[in-house]
């Protein structure tokens, strides 16, 4: 997480240029970061929008209000890698073409997510939706903050286990 | 002390795979003074290397090497190359294992008998029964120091045992308790008590569960009669012109093959790693492979009928903590035809940490369907289903087209469910769900089965020679001085977790073997 976290003055700097696409911005070649400052993104090989449409992407597969875009943003980075371009070229071209199909401009520009929902349902047999779904199953819920938001609490033989400390604790029942 | 035997050392036992079947056979052979010499694919880790993390420990400990599927299980879909959840280390899978150790009920060593033909199934009865069996199970609950057997207190239960009791109570299920666990209540055997730290799939830290790791395996070379190899893969096991078998050829951690001899060899590599081992040492004396003459290796692979079920409720329940399935209602482990079905189930609780929980609550599941149970992680509580499932010759093991590193043909698992398993399940499921509604649950769900924990049954015991691979003893049929020692030997699945018997029949094994030898007859 930390290479993503609040990179200070580049951020601060490129978010003057910042063009807002979705939720996201995309500020010139090269970065992407959330419209509020709280993270940015340097892409290398893939383009700010195709990141930004990953990203959107891994939004609507698992869908977690409560998780913010810098987690899905560390989940979909592992495809801004030259070994990935191709499938990620042809991939976010087809989904932008099941989005036209649909009556969109593109993916990106579609506003209820229950519509971009349908737009990858079109596409959800293909190897490129299977590839950003199966990583994201490890990409996303393997983050180990995200842990916390999901109140799991991890390890804890190095705080002596539960034992002490509420694996009996229920008081509903 | 820790001994070292010769390649050319003719007389050793040597036992291929350290795991339950495999680990205690080596120690209580090495204990009567027979020379073992165990090869085990995997390496070495004690407590300290555990990890409490589910993908880093399965990254550790798993058995990751090439296999392939197929038939409509869905594993083969959702897993297509991890048909199996095992583990590849000294102690196998017992280091995985989360210790719940039930003794077979005494109708389900006699399942043809009991439950009459089942169209579709190769249904047997094993050749010993319950009374043969009950001084070997009392052995192995000492090893083990099984929880609620020989006066052992019960573990405490956790929150997840405490709202599945209280459903079970409420549907009317009168066998509810925090489970038989090879899981230390309190000190026992010289390992402490259980930390409730929850991570009992991922290696116990504290060695309160017990595992051949860290038990049988070092008492085994602290004997000077049993050595270990660590990182060695056998490939193959030869016999001579009599059609005895003579050694085995394994690959070490390099990749060189050596060939050690024995006196006599004993298969324990977990049900698909077995029967592959015998079909891939196919010679122009055995061309269909070692002790096949039945044509039974490989098949009748059983898998327990498993499944889940989750309930969501309004609070909290924070399953995680605590032992991961220390809990279960017995009640539907009766043979019971009215239910549509015939054999039982058992129900257990279980809980899988976030990681797991998102790979296995609806593997290739997608949307706020899937997200919105997720999201209620914290107010989740959940069991599993282990019941019988019907043998199928077509179920089975067979080479594959692929090749591993070593270039040997991986396993393939091929794997249909019955009807049987299916209407076992759907009544589990329906079961499962109505017990978490009747304590509140405002959503509960069933998932399926994720890739199988318990593998047995691809070289079955028979009494008659045509029937399965090996005998009463688990010796086979075919050649005298080539043993099963691990979980293909199980005849039929049995609704219980199967370690306990796997154990009690390698004491058991020992036992014999040590006596034929002593009289000359090995
Ligand atoms: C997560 C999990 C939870 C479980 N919980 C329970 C439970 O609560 N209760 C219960 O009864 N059971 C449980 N089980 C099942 C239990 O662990 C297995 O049934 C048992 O360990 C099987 O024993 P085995 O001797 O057949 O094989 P294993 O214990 O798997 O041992 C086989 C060993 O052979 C080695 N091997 C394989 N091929 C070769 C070769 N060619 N050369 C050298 N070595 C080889 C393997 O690396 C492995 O170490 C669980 C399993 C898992 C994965
Ligand atoms: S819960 Fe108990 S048995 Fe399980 S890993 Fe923790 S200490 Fe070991």
């Amino acid at each position: 997480m930390s290479k993503l976290e609040r990179k200070g003055l580049t951020r601060r700097a490129l978010l003057g240029r910042a063009v807002a696409v979705g939720a996201l911005a995309i500020a010139g070649t090269g970065f992407i970061a959330a419209p509020n400052a709280a993270w940015a993104m340097e892409v290398s090989v893939i383009t700010p929008e195709q990141m930004a449409t990953l990203m959107q992407m891994a939004r609507d597969i698992y869908p977690h209000d409560q998780v913010a875009d810098r987690f899905y943003a560390v989940a979909v980075k592992v495809y801004d890698d030259a070994a990935a371009k191709d499938l990620v070229d042809a991939g976010i071209a087809a989904l932008n073409a099941a989005a036209q199909a649909q009556g969109h401009a593109d993916y990106l520009s579609i506003g209820w997510e229950e519509d971009r929902v349908k737009v990858l349902q079109a596409v959800e047999g293909e190897v490129f939706f299977q590839t950003v779904r199966a990583g994201l199953v490890t990409g996303l819920y393997n983050q180990k903050d995200v842990w916390p938001i999901f109140g799991y609490e991890g390890e804890s033989f190095s705080q002596g286990g539960y034992i002490d400390r509420g694996f009996d604790d229920i008081d509903w029942l | 002390m820790v001994a070292k035997f010769d390649l050319n050392d003719d007389s050793v036992v040597v036992i291929i795979g350290t795991g339950a079947g495999g680990g205690v056979l080596a120690n209580e052979l090495a204990q009567k003074g027979v020379k073992v010499v165990a090869l085990e694919a995997g390496g070495r880790y004690l407590p300290d290397d555990y990890i409490n993390d589910e993908w880093e420990s399965f990254g550790q400990l798993a058995w990751l090497d090439a296999r392939t599927t197929s038939g409509d299980w869905r594993v083969a879909k959702d897993f297509a190359g991890l048909p199996a959840w095992i583990v590849k280390a000294v102690g196998g899978t017992t280091t995985h294992w989360a210790g719940a150790s039930i003794r077979f009920q005494e109708h389900e060593w006699k399942a043809l008998t009991t439950y009459g033909a089942v169209e579709g199934a190769n249904l047997l009865d094993w050749p010993i029964d319950a009374a043969e069996m009950a001084p070997w199970y009392a052995l192995a609950e000492t090893k083990l120091g099984v929880t609620l057997t020989e006066g052992r207190a019960g573990l405490p239960g956790s929150n997840n045992y405490k709202v599945f009791e209280a459903g079970a109570k409420k549907l009317g299920y009168k066998e509810v308790h925090t489970g038989r666990m090879a899981i230390n209540s309190s000190e026992y055997d010289e390992r402490p008590a259980c930390q409730q730290t929850g991570f009992c799939f991922q290696g116990c830290k504290w060695g309160a569960k017990w595992s051949a790791a860290y038990t049988d395996i070092p008492r085994g070379e602290a004997t000077g009669n049993l050595e270990v190899r660590e990182h060695a893969h056998v490939a193959r096991i030869l016999h001579d012109d009599s059609g005895k078998v003579t050694g085995v050829e394994y690959f070490d951690k390099d990749g060189n093959l050596h060939l050690q001899k024995a006196r006599i060899v004993s298969v324990a590599g977990n049900s698909f790693e077995s029967p592959r081992l015998l079909l891939n040492s196919a010679s122009a004396m055995f061309p269909n492979g070692l002790a096949n003459s039945s044509d039974q290796v490989g098949r009748n692979y059983m898998r327990h009928t498993t499944g889940s079920i989750y309930g969501i409720f309004d609070k909290p329940v924070r399953m995680w903590r605590g032992t991961t399935m220390a809990g279960i209602i017995q009640d539907e482990a009766r043979h019971d035809p009215s239910r549509g079905f015939v054999g039982g189930y058992e129900l257990e609780t279980l809980s899988l940490g976030l990681p797991f929980m998102a790979a296995f609550l609806n593997p290739g599941g997608w949307g706020r369907g899937f997200t919105t149970a997720l999201d209620h992680y914290e107010n989740m509580a959940g069991m599993w289903i282990v019941g019988e499932d019907m043998p199928q010759a077509t179920n089975r093991v067979t080479l594959s087209d692929t090749k591993d590193q070593w270039g040997l043909p991986v396993a393939n698992v091929h794997f249909d469910d019955h009807p049987n398993d299916v209407a076992m399940r759907n009544h589990a499921y329906k079961q499962g769900m109505a017990i978490y509604d009747a304590v509140g649950a405002t959503r509960s769900f069933p998932t399926p089965p994720y890739p199988s924990t318990h593998n047995l049954g691809t070289n079955r015991m028979s009494e008659r020679p045509e029937d399965g691979v090996c005998n009463k003893w688990g010796q086979t049929h075919d050649i005298a001085n080539l043993f099963i020692s691990d979980g293909s030997q199980f005849t039929t699945g049995a609704s219980e977790n199967p370690t306990l018997t796997i154990v009690a029949l390698a004491i058991r094994q020992a036992d014999h073997i040590a006596r034929e030898m002593a009289a000359g007859n090995l």
